[in-house]
């Protein structure tokens, strides 16, 4: 376990090193160059020159690499060009707004998720199973945006029920979380249905029924428990695909996250934040898969550690 | 070599079990219409997609609803949404195919290399797989697309080198374990060269699968690009593009919502067609999934 373990954690060092190597080098082969963007139009060559020494963008490569995962061991992700502000107080500043978005998104993507693939998977093959199955197709290949601009203009405009945009309250939370949660419900749905199916099949839930136990009994207290367990470890996968969709929600509802950090800092060509929200994005992914991994075998024992 | 008989010699009737299921047969259809409407586009719409109408806004200047001369109204510049839509069938379509034909094959080369190669190359490859998986997809096509000035073979070439990497783990597992069957070993020991062994046992094996993926990928490739052109690193304007469609009008959503919902249903139904059609290719085709349903 302690070797599966240290072994795993190597592993996601080893893929962490490499993401900030090529991210970096990506950024480094830009043809924006970012000391114009700070300089401005108006600067003359020697100024340029100036602000180039100062950020030591006129070193080689390998010594600017050097020194930003020195930085980076230490907590230090450089600072903002264009902000003067340290990147990883800019992220700290804004990690809580977008935890909140995607804790929300997550309850939102397991409740209708779960509760669909659990009705589908007991109305079987019957008209409410295919027409919830085709709910999830539509929900997996709904674009976000339009989702999202979708609910601003019912629930917003039209009905006025919830705030148009910002942050703050549990009213500004409902709609970009269920806009984050639905493109995940329907994969959700689909797999709680096969899994529940999967269950379903067992020769335990035939004893439980033969012994006498009700339907819901059944359901709720033999099978649910059991299908629901492979769900869970998806829940680390998701993160992943969560950071992409921050970038979209957090821009249509004017949500104050790393996902506009990362947006506004891409359009001025403010490498330090990019390479910061990009390292803090990767971070969340490889432990969301190392969690998958090791939560797996303590949730259902028949999976061993390798 | 049995199954890859019963898999390329009965095309008729996969397509029949294919053509039984009416989820596939909406998505073929809406496919069909999709693609018609691009090829035809110039001979279906009555104003040319990027002509500013001088009947084309109100006197106020806004917009026009749909109905009347515009089927489905004008946009801020006063251009027919109808033929922009259009228009925009073949954006979608040329970078749906192009670019996830390319990480098709980005993702097969990989995954069948590491796969059958295994050793250090295979290690090497797969590493660089797991690493590319750790990477924030999305943020790296708009820190990709927004770095090059962004064009039509750009974005497809950016998709493309984000989308390769489900199909190269998908290639690989499968790869790894049709090369410890049997019939392989024998070839093996018959004598066969490793370029025969791949392409000519282990590649056909694969055949269904890349259908599959590639099926499921063009949805995958159509919410994208859409993804990048609404944010503005896309295709750019005036090349109409269903996602920068949005872009172009959505501060206006709220006065004129058909600029922002017309070209939204429209990506919606794109891709849920190629969704559909994957998920029942994937039933048809993987004997292990029939009788599941």
């Amino acid at each position: 376990m302690a070797g599966y373990l240290f072994r795993r954690i190597f592993q996601a060092v080893l893929i962490l090193l490499g993401v900030s190597f090529i991210t970096f080098v990506l950024l480094y082969v830009l043809p924006a160059d970012p000391v114009r963007q700070i300089a401005g139009r108006a600067a003359t060559a020697q100024t340029v020159e100036n602000i180039r020494q100062q950020l030591g963008l006129d070193q080689p490569f390998l010594v600017q690499y050097g020194r930003y995962l020195g930085g980076l061991i230490q907590g230090d992700m450089g600072r903002s060009y264009l902000q003067k502000t340290e990147v990883a107080s800019l992220i700290a500043s804004r990690l809580p707004a977008t935890l909140l978005l995607m804790a929300g998104g997550i309850a939102c993507e397991l409740l209708i998720g779960l509760t669909f693939g659990v009705i589908a998977a007991i109305y079987r093959g019957r008209l409410l199973d295919q027409g919830l199955m085709v709910t999830s197709f539509v929900a997996v290949s709904a674009p976000q945006f339009v989702v999202g601009l979708l609910l601003l203009y019912v629930f917003a405009v039209q009905l006025g029920w919830f705030p148009i945009g910002g942050y703050g309250t549990f009213e500004h939370l409902v709609l970009p979380s269920v806009t984050l949660g639905i493109m995940g419900s329907g994969w959700y749905s689909r797999m709680m249905r096969s899994s529940m199916i999967e269950v379903l099949r067992q020769d335990y839930i035939r004893t439980a029924r033969a012994k006498g136990l009700t339907r819901a009994r059944v359901l709720t207290r033999h099978a649910l428990p059991n299908a629901i367990l492979p769900i869970i470890a998806m829940i680390g996968i998701d993160i992943g695909i969560f950071m992409g969709g921050l970038v979209v929600v957090e821009s249509v509802f004017g949500w104050p996250g790393i996902g506009q950090l990362a947006w506004q800092a891409i359009q001025r060509v403010d490498i330090p934040i990019i390479m910061g929200v990009t390292m803090v994005s990767a971070t969340a992914i490889v432990l969301g898969n190392l969690l998958a991994d090791v939560i797996t075998p303590f949730i259902d024992p028949r999976i061993k550690m390798r | 070599m049995v199954d890859i008989a019963v898999v390329s010699g009965a095309p008729a009737g996969i397509l029949r079990r294919l053509f039984r299921r009416k989820l596939a047969l909406f998505g073929f259809a809406i496919i069909f219409i999709v693609v018609g409407s691009a090829i035809f586009a110039p001979w279906l719409v009555r104003y040319g997609p990027n002509e500013q109408l001088f009947d084309g806004l109100t006197l106020q200047g806004a917009p026009m609803p749909p109905g009347g001369d515009f089927l489905m109204g004008t946009d801020l510049l006063g251009r027919d949404l109808f033929s922009r839509i259009l228009y925009g069938a073949r954006t979608s379509l040329i970078i749906g195919v192009i670019a996830n034909g390319a990480a098709l094959i980005i993702g097969t080369l990989i995954g069948l290399t590491a796969g059958f190669m295994r050793g250090w190359i295979g290690s090497v490859l797969m590493r660089f797989t797991d690493l590319m998986m750790a990477f924030p997809a999305l943020l790296l096509a708009i820190c990709l697309a927004a770095i090059f000035q962004p064009s039509l073979w750009i974005v497809a070439m950016v998709i493309a080198l984000v989308n390769w990497v489900q199909t190269a783990r998908v290639v690989y597992t499968e790869t790894t374990s049709l090369s410890e069957r049997e019939f392989i070993a024998a070839e093996r020991t018959l004598g066969a060269s490793q370029s025969r062994i791949l392409f000519k046992h282990i590649l056909p094996h694969l055949v269904p699968t890349l259908i599959v993926w590639g099926t499921l990928g063009i949805s995958v490739t159509v919410l994208l690009e859409a993804t990048l052109s609404f944010l503005g690193v896309g295709v750019q304007p005036p090349m109409p593009s269903w996602g920068n469609i949005i872009f172009e009008n959505q501060t206006y959503f709220q006065a004129a919502p058909w600029l922002v919902f017309i070209p939204g249903t429209a990506i919606l139904l794109l891709a849920l067609a190629f969704n559909l059609v994957g998920d029942a290719l994937r039933d048809v085709l993987d004997p292990t999934q029939r009788g599941q349903d």
